[in-house]
């Protein structure tokens, strides 16, 4: 479905993403695991248009990326959700999920925005409160809610437990998964390697802006060197 | 009953200074920018009425029209040239260009239409007597209320309720979540110059109706004013460009009345420091944190 070969991302002088390539398969969740800094949001930034790769290829259901304008990703069923959510703040929590559909057919933003407020209930209740004042992990299901309602074929998620207490981050993964059971592809970056592997059905390591290991989750859950430096021995 | 006059003159200049501050804060809350062209637009959108109204004699309400058409043209054609090149440069970098179009603009209209001022016609002709006649409103100090108010409606209900004037918001709140919602954030920059720039014509028909002499720096004070109005208000504030602009329009008249015709425009801005001290992010104005 997306195939990213040989990207080379840079700011200014920095040389942020390195070579990187990696697939990701039809109705798989994948993840990008690493540190603080290793380019993971920088490879996102760069599939979805914001940044921009100066060499290699990013392929999505075989058409070319790399020279399309950020905003036309998409309407091609790409939607990703940033890191720190990145929700509209002064405006209503129905009204962040109407700009998520602002690219769909307008016959079907009503279809899809009862199925967001199915899988989130809580966002319902609190349909005409402003974003701002929701709680982090509702905001972290509305910056999620968002990007569902352009009903994407590959949804990305930038570190979306960050800053949630562990219960939360249950039910994000639990959510998570139901996402990919329901057909949607997931590709997923996260600093909480232990969790993003334990649902992932692939993983690639990051170090640096580079990929130094990749394999299913379960390989990698259980490599040394994944143990050593992410999951804490 | 001079208060009263006093009054309803103040609030028909401040809703002539509201109706530009709108196009600066819209500007300035999508674009983050200090469009200081904006009030020579308000001048080129004048002279057009006036050729419009005087040399071809077309009817009021096309001579209006026309001059919005003109001035929406004019500020998308300055936003592709001037400012879009500059989106990623320093602040400083497109506030020197926007001094620079305002400059063009002043000195393009001494050229095409000399510095003699021209007699901006009557367009609003008549007066309504209250009180026994003790008080007398000009046709022009009416309208120009009622096109304040119908203006902040609709604005108020298209960046509120239509698709388009939700994304603006978006734009203005944050740009990279705009763009991933797939909002073409350089078409709704254009369009946020298309409809200040298209009132600023008509803040220049009624600035000139008003105030019927018209020179190529006709624009220049009104639209420091009000960037002063809108700053007032609160930048990037709709209601508070608003706000800004009416009490703004007031001080000035009421300074005029009571004070000083002379002192007026400094007693102005010393309203204005004055506000800011007290609240610097204006009176309706988030208080934002910049990181650094």
């Amino acid at each position: 479905m997306l195939s990213v070969q040989n990207i080379n991302v840079y700011y200014g002088k920095i040389h942020a993403v390195k070579d990187v390539s990696f697939e990701v398969n039809d109705g798989e969740i994948v993840t990008l695991i690493g540190a603080n800094g290793a380019g993971k949001s920088t490879v996102l930034k760069t599939v979805s248009g914001l940044l921009h790769s100066t060499t290699g290829s990013i392929t999505f259901e075989n058409k070319e990326l790399l020279r399309v304008a950020a905003h036309k990703i998409v309407p091609m069923g790409l939607a990703h959700v940033p890191e720190g959510r990145r929700i509209f703040q002064a405006m209503t929590v129905e009204e962040n999920l109407e700009m998520g559909a602002y690219v769909t057919k307008p016959s079907l933003v009503a279809e899809h925005l009862e199925n967001v407020y199915e899988r989130f209930p809580r966002l319902k209740e609190r349909k005409k409160q402003i974003a701002g004042t929701l709680s982090g992990g509702e905001q972290q299901m509305l910056a999620m809610g968002r990007g569902l309602m352009s009903d994407p074929k590959l949804l990305m998620l930038d570190e979306p437990s960050m800053g949630l207490a562990p219960i939360l981050v249950e039910q994000i993964f639990d959510i998570i998964k139901e996402l990919r059971d329901h057909g949607t592809t997931i590709l997923l970056v996260e600093q909480n390697a232990r969790m993003a592997l334990k649902i992932a059905d692939r993983g690639y390591v990051l170090e640096t802006g580079k990929i130094v290991l990749s394999g299913t989750g379960a390989e990698l859950l259980n490599s040394p060197a994944v143990k050593k430096a992410y999951l804490g021995g | 009953m001079s208060f009263l006059s006093h009054l309803i003159n103040g609030i028909s200049l401040g809703s002539i200074y509201a109706i530009i501050a709108l196009g600066y804060t819209m500007v300035y809350g999508i674009a983050k920018m200090l469009n200081f062209a904006h009030g020579d637009v308000i001048m080129v959108g004048a002279y057009v009425c006036f050729f419009a109204l005087n040399a071809f004699g077309l009817p009021p309400v096309v001579s209006i029209l026309l001059a919005m058409l003109v001035c929406t043209v004019l500020g998308i054609i300055i936003e592709r040239l001037a400012y879009k090149p500059l989106r990623a440069a320093p602040s400083l970098a497109v506030l020197i260009t926007a001094i620079g179009v305002s400059y063009f603009l002043q000195n393009g209209a001494l050229i095409l239409w000399s510095a003699s001022p021209k007699v901006f016609p009557t367009i609003f002709e008549g007066t309504i007597r209250l009180f026994d006649g003790q008080l007398t409103i000009g046709l022009t100090t009416l309208i120009t209320i009622a096109a304040c108010i119908v203006i902040m409606v609709g604005l108020t209900l298209f960046t509120g309720k239509t698709k388009m004037g939700k994304a603006m918001r978006a734009c203005s709140e944050d740009k990279d979540a705009a763009i991933l919602m797939g909002i073409n954030v350089n078409r709704t920059i254009s369009v946020t110059f298309a409809i200040g720039s298209g009132l600023a014509a008509i803040a220049g028909v009624l600035l000139c109706s008003a105030y019927p002499l018209l020179q190529p720096t006709t624009g220049s004070m009104p639209g420091i004013k009000a960037f002063t109005a809108a700053v007032f208000g609160g930048i990037g504030s709709i209601p508070g460009a608003f706000l800004g602009g009416i009490l703004l329009g007031i001080i000035e008249i009421f300074a005029k009345a009571y004070i000083s015709t002379e002192l007026s425009d400094a007693i102005v801005f010393l309203v204005l420091i004055l506000v800011l001290l007290i609240k610097p992010a204006g009176l309706l104005g988030k208080k934002t944190v910049v990181k650094v």
